[in-house]
């Protein structure tokens, strides 16, 4: 019920209060307040999850902190709000929050019906399959009859059910509302498959309590864009929170790092120069300070570092950065210019 | 009017003006109630065009258009047929059967066994009373939801996989997917025998009124119990055999990674069932005690003095006017079970609020117009069974004289 009220209540923030908030610059609010507040994932290994001490890691929530350097000032004025994947629309429409941060697909459907617009993609994903080693399969086609445990609300479910048809096969959906209770009814052996996107597959096996006993599927069954989205109709913000992106993108393009932030802004190439706001006037057009990219590096870092952190090699999900690596290393990240 | 004051005596009294339209009651209150009428009107009207308003400011889709469209999702149980092609409409109806479904199956087990429990924790019997006392006691002070989880996670995690399940008698078989029992498939003449059980019930109720109406003229008992049992139970098996037992089962077999054919209760339905009708039993449980307790004792001791067995003056002095303690307060936990099904989405069951609420919310975005048909039906159920119970609440109510 608990769950039930707090929809209902946003909902009814919905009916009630959107007129005040959709007018209002999001950028003004945020400066009165202080602080940004920031709907996240309640808890998922490298993308947004909470640490030991209660401080939320992972590359999304590190995405919340950059926008909050680039507007505040200061990276650490942000409040999280974590949202499950039923609520987080209704948080975002409602004004609960001022940025979704929570690996969330961009799709046309929520592009143009939700009332929000996604900003750009911070990670690409794809939907894997992972099953038990003991059932022995090899392949997702193999999978005829299969019982699979998968998360409500979620693009997951409509890939799930196309994948099956298209392949002609049965299955039996279990539906959950969180991650936590899909993974327990997974490993309690209630399904033979557990299905999510790749990056949350290999982040939950760490989880596991054998996770050696796992294997996920070579098939991607689906393309999984995930960004993070903004309320539509306040179109500074919007930009804003784009270039956040672009700004980490191109600081790691231009080799400038957290650590040699400070060296590079006395560098003479033209391209540093204007990213760290030497030249060029370029915060001013979105409201912000000549020095919000600088803020972004110094206080948080480049997009290479923040994923090399959460989800690469300097963490224990290690994911191999392919798509995700610079259009310049082969990947599909890409920026267009500072200038 | 000063005329009339200063001159006593006989005259034309003149009674009071008729006072202006202004100060009559019953005018005032119609005002009111128009005036707040139309204030509630205007109120509800704002309330509809802001929101129609600010979903159209931003971009939010609105109305029910989604209803027809697409749901492209699957449902793990329907009683409907339903498949990912079917519409939002289809998951509706096929989301609100299963809550139907687990309501009514609830309030059958809760109310057997609230009657039981309550009962027992009044018997003379000291282990059987402590027992029905801890059981009320544990029960209906654990949150639901921690009972819920109890249910699904702590028992389902002890049943063996498809390939190691239990072998129950007859053909069933018990694993972590869940119970799947043979089923019956009537062969020809099957309706015969169905034909022969419709008769046996009527013919019961008919022997039941005559016995009713026998006592009542001349005194003599008729053994009813056991007349219907044999009406009910013997005249339909004689068919049955006589025709050469035209039903087969179908069994449930291992095929691939589950059992496959015969009848599958998914493990979600029976953990919501279990854990929903043992909360509430034990709120009925106690419902029912206070209901007993509250018949006066000189009404036992009564029909002692009339040489009534402990079992029938149960039955018939007791019971009957316990009911009418008991009905209203237990409509209250019927309503209370029907709304707690909607917990079913923490542990992965399709009812109404997982499917419609849950997925067609969050795949539809339309939050307003999902939440007001999830508060509707809800409202609906809940009402609907109120005024049942209240109808058999005056059925049952003595009447006094």
């Amino acid at each position: 019920m608990k769950r039930a009220t707090k929809l209902f209540a946003t909902a009814a923030a919905v009916a009630l209060t959107t007129a005040g908030v959709a007018s209002a610059q999001t950028l003004d609010k945020v400066k009165k307040q202080g602080t940004l507040s920031c709907g996240v994932n309640t808890g998922l290994a490298g993308f947004s999850a909470p640490d030991d001490k209660g401080n939320w890691t992972g590359l999304d929530a590190d995405y919340c902190r950059a926008i909050a350097a680039a507007v505040l000032g200061d990276a650490t004025k942000v409040r999280f709000v974590p949202t499950t994947a039923k609520e987080r629309f209704t948080a975002l429409q409602s004004g609960e929050i001022d940025v979704l941060s929570r690996n969330t697909t961009w799709t046309l459907g929520r592009d143009s019906s939700l009332g929000l617009s996604f900003v750009g993609v911070n990670y690409y994903d794809g939907q894997g399959l992972m099953v038990k080693k003991s059932l022995g399969v090899k392949s997702g086609l193999e999978l005829g009859g299969a019982t699979v445990c998968v998360q409500t609300g979620t693009t997951t479910e409509l890939n799930l059910a196309d994948f099956f048809r298209q392949n002609k096969m049965e299955y039996k959906p279990v539906v959950f509302e969180k991650a936590d209770e899909t993974i327990t009814a997974y490993q309690a052996g209630r399904c033979d498959v557990y299905t999510t996107d790749a990056s949350g597959l290999y982040a939950q096996r760490l989880q596991m309590q054998q996770p050696d006993e796992h294997i996920v599927l070579p098939e991607i069954i689906s393309k999984e864009p995930l960004g993070p989205s903004v309320r539509q109709g306040d179109s500074q913000w919007f930009t804003i929170v784009k270039w956040v992106h672009f700004a980490m993108l191109n600081a790691e393009e231009a080799g400038i790092t957290k650590a040699n932030v400070d060296q590079m802004a006395n560098s003479t190439n033209p391209d540093v120069r204007r990213i760290l706001g030497k030249e060029g006037e370029f915060g001013k057009g979105t409201g912000l300070g000549a020095d919000w990219a600088l803020q972004i590096v110094k206080q948080v870092g480049n997009y290479g570092e923040l994923f090399e952190k959460n989800v690469g090699s300097g963490s224990r999900i290690n994911i191999a950065r392919g798509q995700n690596n610079l259009w310049t290393k082969g990947g599909l990240q890409y920026a267009p210019p500072i200038r | 009017m000063t005329a009339t004051t200063n001159r006593p005596g006989p005259g034309p009294i003149t009674r009071p003006a008729k006072p202006n339209l202004l100060y009559r009651p019953e005018f005032r209150q119609a005002i009111y109630q128009i005036v707040l009428t139309v204030g509630l009107l205007f109120a509800f009207w704002t309330i509809a065009s802001n929101v129609s308003d600010n979903l159209a400011r931003q971009n939010i889709a609105s109305g029910f258009g989604f209803w027809n469209r697409t749901a492209g999702f699957d449902i793990s149980q329907s009683l409907i047929a339903y498949s990912n092609q079917s519409t939002y409409g289809q998951a509706f109806w096929a989301g609100l059967l299963n809550t139907l479904l687990v309501a009514a199956i609830g309030i059958v087990f809760a109310t057997i066994l609230g009657f039981l429990v309550g009962i027992g924790r009044l018997s003379s019997n000291w282990l059987i009373a402590r027992i029905c006392g801890a059981y009320v006691e544990i029960l209906r002070n654990l949150p639901l939801l921690l009972q819920l989880f109890f249910w699904y996670f702590a028992v389902l995690k002890n049943l063996p996989g498809p390939r190691q399940s239990f072998s129950l008698p007859l053909g069933a078989s018990l694993n972590v997917r869940g119970l799947y029992l043979p089923a019956p498939v009537p062969g020809p003449g099957f309706r015969a025998v169905l034909i022969a059980l419709a008769i046996g019930i009527v013919a019961s109720f008919a022997v039941a009124i005559w016995a009713k109406r026998r006592q009542r003229e001349t005194g003599e008992r008729f053994p009813v119990l056991w007349t219907t049992l044999a009406l009910i139970l013997l005249l339909p098996g004689a068919v049955y055999i006589a025709l050469g037992q035209p039903l087969s089962f179908e069994y449930p077999a291992l095929r691939g990674f589950n059992f496959q054919g015969g009848i599958a209760i998914q493990p979600e339905l029976m953990a919501l069932v279990v854990g929903l009708s043992t909360y509430t039993a034990s709120f009925i449980a106690e419902i029912v005690r206070a209901g007993i307790a509250g018949v006066p004792r000189g009404q036992r001791e009564a029909a002692n003095a009339v040489g009534l067995s402990k079992g029938l003056t149960m039955r018939l002095v007791i019971l009957p006017q316990a009911l009418r303690i008991i009905i209203p307060p237990l409509t209250s936990q019927y309503l209370n079970l029907a709304k707690n099904s909607s917990l079913a989405v923490a542990i992965g069951y399709p009812d109404f609020v997982s499917v419609f609420t849950g997925t067609v919310l969050n795949q539809t975005g339309q939050a307003v117009e999902v939440i007001l048909l999830t508060m509707l039906v809800f409202l609906t159920i809940s009402l609907i069974t109120s005024a049942f119970m209240n109808w058999f609440n005056k059925h049952i109510a003595l009447v006094e004289r």
